[in-house]
């Protein structure tokens, strides 16, 4: 348990480190901007809308958290990324995100649901907890079906077992 | 579908009495505490019985909706060789690899050219135009050494229904034979799966019960997970991604509709029929805490029947409609309880060591099938409705979620593999646990959801 803590905290903090530079991991790349346009509302940081996806990546310590092999605690680290997360939704407030859970592949499918829910929900509380309006953020588990990393390795599910806060606009 | 029999059976044993196996009666006093299971394994007993299954014949070949007969003759031959060779406990000498028979023959076997290919019984038929468009396929087993007739089945059939009447004369061969009820004429819902691993394609399929008449339902733009045919095989009631929230959907197979099943903005799913297909079992997500609720096929009010605090999901209904089994990790890890369909009376079963999950309660209702968790692997195994006499049949690295065969002797599930190209397949096992083999499907699959033995 402690050897699998270390591998998400180092996963957590090479993102924190790798965010800092504003340089993604090939895997942790925020999805594309969707298309039309979109580039003649440049702001001088290097075409990022605020209060976009793409600014929400760039300005948060992660948009992910991870957790323990079937469980669904808020620990420091995360508190920290969590924090870092509602400090960028104070700035935006009309901003909705939407809290997506997972698990890892160790699971069975239905219970790997309720899983993913019961982390996003967790995410969601300290979110909340921070002043986060709740009724800004919905929440989705895709249980064990959208894995991160595609490997069968405890580096790999440490990496899996995660809430991420995906924002889906005004 | 109407195949209708047009002959009385001569032999009327088709169902009969079940095998020593005694149901054991749940004591809920003191449920047993399982030890680690036994696994089964070995391999093919080499005396199977031997059954030779030449091509039907046909008093005159004609084409029939674009079928011709004497052809149809030779497919019908090799689907019940298929379906006798999948039973795992014969060994089907198919039309490929004996001679055709005339029409003759059928009524009055040469039995001493099956005896000379060591054929224990032969099967003989005919397919014959009905003059109605439609055709009328005769089924008949022979005991080579007797000279008997044991099984006489006749089905008049739409010509396009001519794998059900193949599966109907397997049936009859097989109940005849074993001494347990039919299981080849049903169908499986499942889950097909398509693309790579982080962002799989899932799309709601069916399919015979050997993998015929495959059909895809779903286009796969919403994710789709864990269908269930409905008793009657008219509805499937599935789980969909459908504009990204988690909900159960009852699907009408016939004219292409869905509804929910029940209004919420909390994500609903692992979805269940009752045995008489008028209600449903499902869970619910609250805050992140999970129960199991009970609500009308029709809507309604559901019925909360779990309120412990933690994840209570999926859940299965005994046969006869009165006890639901369940998986719950109120003990803190995934344990197998079973309760009153009230929610009354609910009861931990497994205590083998390790984490049990997706409990499927066999329709015979005498055992229970699970996923056992342990030792970094999935494994199927079952036991008794109270938890006795648990038994593992399957070892790999990943195999989840039971179905069981309309007879209640066989289990499809599915197995993963592991790594970046990890995959799953469709794969059925016997309760020997000895005749394992996988079910080819276009794709790749999960979550199949075996029905009931087609009328």
């Amino acid at each position: 348990m402690t050897i699998r803590k270390t591998t998400a905290m180092i996963a957590a903090i090479t993102m924190l480190t790798v965010g800092a530079c504003a340089k993604k991991a090939p895997d942790t790349l925020p999805p594309a901007p969707d298309g039309s346009g979109s580039t003649d509302t440049g702001t001088g940081t290097g075409g990022v809308v605020p209060g976009s996806q793409a600014d929400f990546v760039a300005n948060v310590s992660s948009d992910r958290i991870f957790f323990d092999l079937d469980q669904y605690n808020v620990d420091a680290q995360d508190q920290t990324t969590l924090q870092s997360q509602a400090q960028w939704l104070a700035r935006y407030p009309a901003v909705r995100v939407t809290l997506e859970g997972h698990a890892d592949e160790r699971g069975t499918r239905d219970y790997n649901i309720a899983l993913g829910e019961r982390r996003a929900n967790a995410a969601k509380n300290y979110l909340s907890s921070l002043g986060v309006d709740p009724n800004r953020i919905q929440v989705i588990s895709y249980g064990k079906e959208r894995p991160a990393a595609l490997g069968s390795n405890e580096e790999a599910w440490a990496q899996n077992r995660r809430a991420v806060t995906v924002v889906i606009g005004n | 579908m109407s195949a209708s029999r047009l002959f009385a059976l001569s032999l009327s044993v088709l169902l009969c009495g079940a095998p020593a196996l005694a149901q054991q009666v749940p004591d809920a006093s003191s449920p047993p505490r399982t030890g680690p299971e036994e696994t089964v394994t070995g391999t093919l007993s080499q005396d199977r019985t031997v059954i030779a299954v030449p091509a039907l014949a046909t008093p005159a070949a004609v084409n029939v909706a674009g079928l011709n007969t004497s052809t149809l003759g030779k497919q019908i031959a090799e689907v019940i060789a298929a379906d006798l060779e999948r039973s795992g406990l014969y060994a089907p000498l198919g039309p490929g690899s004996v001679r055709a028979i005339t029409m003759a023959e059928v009524r009055a076997p040469r039995f001493a050219d099956w005896q000379a290919k060591n054929a224990d019984n032969v099967v003989h038929g005919f397919v014959q135009a009905s003059g109605t468009g439609g055709l009328v396929v005769g089924c008949y087993l022979y005991d080579t050494d007797l000279g008997s007739e044991l099984v006489r089945q006749g089905f008049e059939i739409q010509p396009g229904d001519w794998r059900r009447a193949a599966h109907k004369c397997a049936d009859a061969i097989y109940a005849r034979l074993s001494g347990e009820s039919p299981f080849f004429d049903s169908r499986v819902a499942y889950i097909a799966e398509s693309g790579p691993k982080g962002n799989r394609i899932k799309r709601l399929a069916i399919m015979d019960s050997d993998g015929g008449n495959h059909r895809f339902i779903t286009n796969g733009q919403a994710l789709a997970i864990s269908p269930r045919f409905s008793p009657d095989y008219k509805k499937i009631v599935y789980v969909s991604y459908l504009n990204n929230r988690v909900r159960v959907f009852i699907y009408d197979v016939a004219n292409g509709s869905q509804k929910l099943v029940t209004e919420s903005a909390n994500a609903t799913f692992a979805p269940r029929w009752s045995p008489d297909g008028r209600q449903i079992l499902y869970s619910m997500a609250v805050g992140g805490n999970t129960d199991i609720y009970r609500i009308s096929a029709d809507g309604g009010t559901p019925v909360r029947l779990t309120n412990t605090p933690g994840i209570d999901v999926g859940g299965s209904f005994s046969p006869d409609g009165k006890k639901i089994v369940f998986e719950s990790d109120r003990s803190g890890g995934q344990q197998i309880y079973t309760m009153n369909i009230d929610g009354s009376n609910q009861q931990r079963i497994s205590f083998g060591g390790g984490r049990y999950a997706t409990p499927e309660w066999s329709p015979r209702g005498d055992l229970i099938a699970f996923t056992k968790m342990g030792g970094g692997e999935f494994r199927i195994g079952v036991m008794t409705p109270s938890g006795g006499s648990a038994r593992l049949l399957t070892n790999s690295w990943q195999d989840e979620a039971p179905t069981w065969s309309p007879n209640g002797r066989v289990i499809q599930f599915f197995r993963t593999s592991p790594g970046k190209e990890g995959k799953s397949q469709l794969w059925q096992v016997d309760l020997t646990g000895v005749n394992l083999r996988r079910l080819p499907t276009p794709q790749d699959g999960s979550d199949p959801s075996w029905g009931p033995i087609l009328p």
